[in-house]
């Protein structure tokens, strides 16, 4: 029935969708195996992309020539960017999106992908040959073959929905879950783990009383993900709300957790603390009076909220009289009970910095399946598993981001090297170069190396090198050209930044804290002219850049210094065992994760810098 | 500090061991230590002659100064890449044996921009500019596996008193301060109350307090490792050299009857219940003509300045208490924080109710008779009993080793920054950086450093310079 393909994804999630769409772009022949055409990049918890360090994460996906960006600008219904108080560096754009658009919008962006070729059912188990991954075997026992196989199982495999005391089978709520997978991959030797999370209830918006709520509105001027020219900002934007919890609402909690299934210690898997359920929140912080919950709209033509804050998986009567009790909500109606879910996941220790596990040659994991949170971590996984398992097929070199290149790097490098023991979100805290990480630049960082791929197009490259030309003319601009007293006193004056006496470089007003590029222009015409022929992106690039400068070139310095240490290759064949002067614990460890560089060597916990000084001794360097 | 081990910055320290000989050789590596050095170094013959203009392998006779104070008299070894032990430019200075002088010499160096070498530092860059073969490094490797397991104990067994509690509180306290500022940039969404930067700005200074008194303590501690100073001070001829004589239990000082006979100072060091006191004879304190004497006068007051106690040395029949008060009024104006003891001298056994009584009115006065031996027990007594007594307390903690010290002053500066940081409302993405430096010096002490750490301390089994 099917002839062989280059690239099966089983799932189609954020991350099999971008894995599906990359493989494909780069030339692959992809087949995307879902259990339901249906839900095909289905939001399954928050209707929300971004957000701090994921937002980021959005940007990167997009200056690689992945769809998420694309797809969340075109599904917005409302765009904030977040921590603009605080340096340009943390700037993390974040939309609210349409649940369903946003779906809808990634169906078509596949359907329009040629080389993507779809097929609905369960994948329950892989076509192994000479230990290498050939192919997938679905329900119904159709063989498929490949060259590569994608595993973006999310929270499906083996997953189990608990609501109360009750408990049973499911991938979603309403979905089945999938078995056979997990017990193959342990019985190829792969070592599996088992991970929580959870949702909020789902809540009629009719039933709201929004005046009891703070209300927090989009952004003035809404930017977008995306750096292509495929998507515009917002035109009108729908408002979200905050509420907050009381001791009543917390009382009323209470009176559920002998009922629950956390306490009651059915959830065995770890869930993330970063992402607590409401009952975990009262528990954990009991002296607090209140927490703050986000009524979020499901979209433009629906009535369904989302209530974020309230993840919970208490019986589903104690849900609903516990929401009664929050003020505004008096009158609610719940759509849905929240719950939690438990899955398997693999820990990635297992897997090479490609994603591909080390057990299995030509099977690659993304996702959650990898013990990661979150859409953006997802979907960046499912874009490098997409684009190595095309390299690999095809011979080419893999493509590993460095830290000091993209968060998608740090995450990367982070799960391989590191693993992980609780679902793993970003933060920008784990990026040690964040100042040059930023969302503002992640098309000048990524898209010339997803051009030399030939993931992202000419006219998107040709854009990245028209924002460089014009950033390094403004720069020049500003160092170079001088401005009087009486061109820039009056801004100053309003400003409340101290006049200036004589004619100074442009470059030393600007690098005064509260100046802008724009404010050079309020009284001085012809500097209008000159800078309004550049695009706003370019302008504030070329602000960022020239505000930031020590500290940018500081970083670069700092990131090149441990780029040698990055340059040295230790390679999967490395015998530590043999190796007596490594302590147990150091041979042990790197045999596991069979460290690709020393600088990743030296990023596995437990491995002391003399361990690495013998690993350079025996490397002769 | 640079956790690299590709680092090229100019490193410092002694090649010699530790301690006083006739010479000591200071040694430099990096691709700037030559231009470091010339900035201190003049040639004597040609003042114009710079060491950057060298060829390798020569040397070049001159002086080390800083601005017009000159410290010593050098021979420097100008050594070019790749032909040196590191395989980087490099240099050696032959400078005169003295501790103080070594210090002196690498403390200016610091100054200029030099690093304090890790341990085994040298040999690390020799091997990785591929001057140690492979063979060597086989043999190396075992070493650095062999020590490393206890050099992280043997650091803190340095550290005396309470430091590594104190260092312990004080890394807490910048863990506590760095996560305030990554809170309110991971999650400057969510509904948490975040740090009040005054709050912050007293935090900083309450970890820097901390941070200064540790520095400050290596101070104290390095007079103790050396001897509490104790200068004797005197008129001519009130029997201060054999007091010292009799202290030093050795015929030390030059004896005479000749008013004046000491006129430079001596040193000798003697341990007393444990404690090591280092003793400084001076020159007797009068009115004089003689000029080589006039300037042994002059150097008396400067040792007193410099001293932890001063024993002032009168003769019980040459003075009476009313000079005494006068002398010891003037002495004391003189002193800053050092304690003044009165040593009477030369009383007889059968008089000595009779002196107690005439001298009831002077507080810290011993009565003795160095030259027939006589209450000498009573003194060294005393000594120890004001030392105690002093602010130089051994229990508190105290910093001994000149790396911690650097580490701290580095912790220091971070932290001076992230003050000012604060003031000028700098954004928590550029604090953080700055507080991450201070988390990550103080890491070169307690040997706990976070996530983002490199590579430190290749072959740290080796001593410096070799």
């Amino acid at each position: 029935m099917f002839s062989e393909y280059d690239v099966i994804v089983v799932g189609a999630g954020h991350a099999g969708c971008e894995a599906a769409a990359a493989a494909a772009n780069l030339g692959s022949k992809v087949m995307l195996v879902t259990m339901n055409m249906q839900t095909i990049a289905q939001m399954s918890c928050n209707p929300a992309m971004g957000g701090i360090a994921k937002g980021q994460i959005v940007r990167e996906i997009d200056a690689l020539g992945g769809y998420s960006g694309i797809v969340s600008d075109r599904s917005a219904i409302q765009f904030r960017m977040l921590n603009k108080s605080k340096g340009a560096a943390m700037w993390s754009p974040r939309t609210q999106n349409d649940r369903t658009l946003f779906a809808q919008e990634w169906r078509q962006m596949l359907e329009n992908t040629p080389n993507v070729d779809f097929f609905q059912d369960m994948v329950k188990g892989l076509l192994i040959e000479e230990g290498r991954c050939c192919g997938i075997v679905t329900g119904l026992g159709i063989k498929i073959r490949s060259k590569a196989v994608v595993l973006t199982n999310g929270t499906f495999l083996n997953g189990i929905i608990h609501i109360g005391e009750k408990q049973f089978g499911g991938g979603r709520t309403g979905e089945k879950s999938s078995t056979g997978i997990t017990e193959q991959l342990v019985s190829l030797g792969m070592e599996g783990g088992r991970m929580k999370t959870g949702t909020p209830p789902r809540i009629d918006g009719r039933s709201l009383d929004y005046s009891k709520m703070e209300i927090q509105t989009g952004d003035e001027t809404p930017g977008k993900f995306s750096f292509s020219g495929k998507t515009k900002p917002l035109t009108t934007q729908l408002p979200c709300y905050v509420a907050y919890t009381n001791d009543s609402v917390h009382d009323l909690l209470r009176t559920g957790f002998e009922k629950s299934p956390m306490f009651s210690g059915r959830i065995k898997g770890l869930g993330p603390r970063y992402c607590p359920s409401i009952e975990d929140k009262i528990t954990r912080f009991a002296e607090r009076t209140r927490h703050q919950l986000f009524v979020e709209p499901e979209g433009w033509n629906t009535v369904e909220i989302y209530l974020n804050g309230f993840s919970t998986s208490l019986d589903e009567r104690t849900q609903y009289e516990a929401l009664k009790k929050i003020p505004g909500f008096e009158k609610c109606k719940m759509f849905r009970p929240g719950y939690a879910i438990e899955y398997d996941y693999f820990p990635p220790q297992q897997l090479q910095l490609t994603l591909e596990a080390k057990a299995i040659p030509n099977l690659y994991l993304a996702g959650q399946i990898n013990g990661t949170t979150g859409y953006e971590e997802a979907a960046c996984q499912g874009l490098m598993a997409g684009i190595n398992a095309h390299l690999k097929i095809t011979e080419s070199d893999p493509f590993i981001l460095g830290r000091s290149e993209a968060y998608i790097g740090v995450l990367i490098d982070d799960l391989v090297t590191k693993g992980t023991d609780e679902p793993y979100r970003m933060f920008t805290s784990r990026a040690e170069y964040r100042i040059l990480l930023r969302q503002d630049n992640a098309d000048i960082r990524l898209t010339p190396r997803a051009f030399d791929l030939g993931l992202a197009k000419k006219e998107q490259m040709e854009r990245v090198e028209k924002k460089l030309k014009g950033t390094c003319e403004i720069i020049q601009y500003f160092k170079s050209e001088s401005i009087s007293p009486e061109e820039i006193n009056p801004t100053l004056e309003i400003l409340g930044s101290a006049p200036i006496n004589q004619k100074v470089k442009m470059f030393g007003v600007l690098t005064r804290p509260d100046i802008t590029i724009l404010d050079f222009a309020s009284d001085n015409p012809v500097f209008k002219d000159y800078i309004l022929k550049y695009e706003m992106e370019t302008i504030e690039e070329a602000e960022i850049l020239m505000k930031y400068e020590g500290y940018i070139v500081k970083e670069h310095e700092v990131a090149e210094k441990i780029l040698r240490l990055e340059n040295i290759r230790l390679g999967t064949d490395f015998q530590y065992s043999q190796l007596t002067s490594l302590s147990n614990e150091a041979r042990e460890k790197l045999s596991k994760v069979q460290p690709m560089t020393i600088g990743q060597a030296a990023r596995i916990s437990g491995i002391s810098p003399s361990d690495i000084s013998i690993l350079m001794v025996y490397l002769g360097r | 500090m640079n956790k690299n081990p590709f680092a090229d910055d100019t490193i410092v320290a002694l090649a010699t061991p530790q301690g006083s000989g006739a010479i000591a050789v200071i040694r430099l590596s990096g691709k700037n230590c030559i231009k470091l050095v010339d900035t201190v170094f003049c040639n004597t013959y040609k003042p114009d002659k710079h060491l950057s203009q060298a060829k390798g392998y020569t040397l070049h006779y001159g002086e080390i100064a800083e601005d017009q104070t000159v410290l010593d008299e050098v021979i420097v070894s100008v050594f070019k890449a790749p032909h040196s032990y590191t395989g980087e430019d490099g240099i050696e200075i032959s400078c005169h044996g003295s501790t103080f002088i070594q210090q002196q010499i690498i403390l200016l160096l610091v100054r200029q921009g030099a690093r304090l070498a890790n341990p085994g530092e040298f040999t690390l860059r020799a091997f990785l500019n591929g001057k140690i073969d492979l063979s060597q490094a086989e043999a190396v490797a075992d070493l650095i596996a062999s020590n490393s397991s206890t050099s992280h104990q043997v650091a803190m067994q340095q550290m005396r008193g309470g430091f590594s509690n104190k260092i312990k509180i004080l890394r807490d306290n910048l863990v506590n301060f760095a996560s305030l500022i990554e809170l309110e940039l991971d999650f400057g969404e969510e509904d948490v109350e975040f740090a009040d930067r005054n709050d912050l700005k007293k935090l900083i200074l309450s970890i820097q307090n901390i941070v200064q008194r540790l520095v400050h303590s290596f101070e104290i501690g390095n007079v103790i490792k050396n001897g509490i100073p104790v200068a004797i001070v005197g008129k001519p001829n009130t029997g201060k050299s054999t007091l010292l004589n009799v202290l030093l239990e050795e015929e030390r000082a030059i004896v005479s009857e000749i008013p004046g006979t000491t006129r430079d100072t001596i040193e000798d060091e003697i341990t007393i219940e444990g404690i090591l006191f280092r003793f400084i004879d001076t020159a007797g304190i009068r009115h004089t003509t003689d000029t080589i004497e006039a300037m042994g006068v002059t150097r008396t007051w400067e040792k007193m300045r410099q001293s932890s106690i001063v024993m002032y040395v009168f003769d019980v029949h040459e003075i009476t208490p009313k000079e005494l008060s006068i002398t010891v009024g003037e002495i004391r104006e003189t002193l800053g924080g050092s304690s003044l003891l009165l040593v009477g001298n030369k009383i007889d056994k059968e008089d000595i109710l009779y002196t107690q009584r005439e001298f009831k009115d002077f507080q810290d006065i011993i009565f003795i008779s160095a030259k027939e031996h006589l209450y000498i027990e009573d003194l060294r007594s005393k000594l120890v009993a004001l030392f105690d007594s002093k602010a130089v307390n051994v229990s508190e903690t105290i910093v001994t080793n000149a790396r911690h010290v650097q580490a701290l002053q580095h912790t220091n500066s971070a932290l001076t920054k992230v003050f000012e940081g604060l003031n000028n409302n700098l954004s928590g993405d550029l604090l953080s950086i700055e507080i991450r430096g201070a988390l990550e010096h103080l890491g070169e002490i307690t040997g706990e450093v976070t996530s983002d750490t490199l590579l430190e301390n290749i072959f740290s089994r080796f001593c410096i310079g070799k």
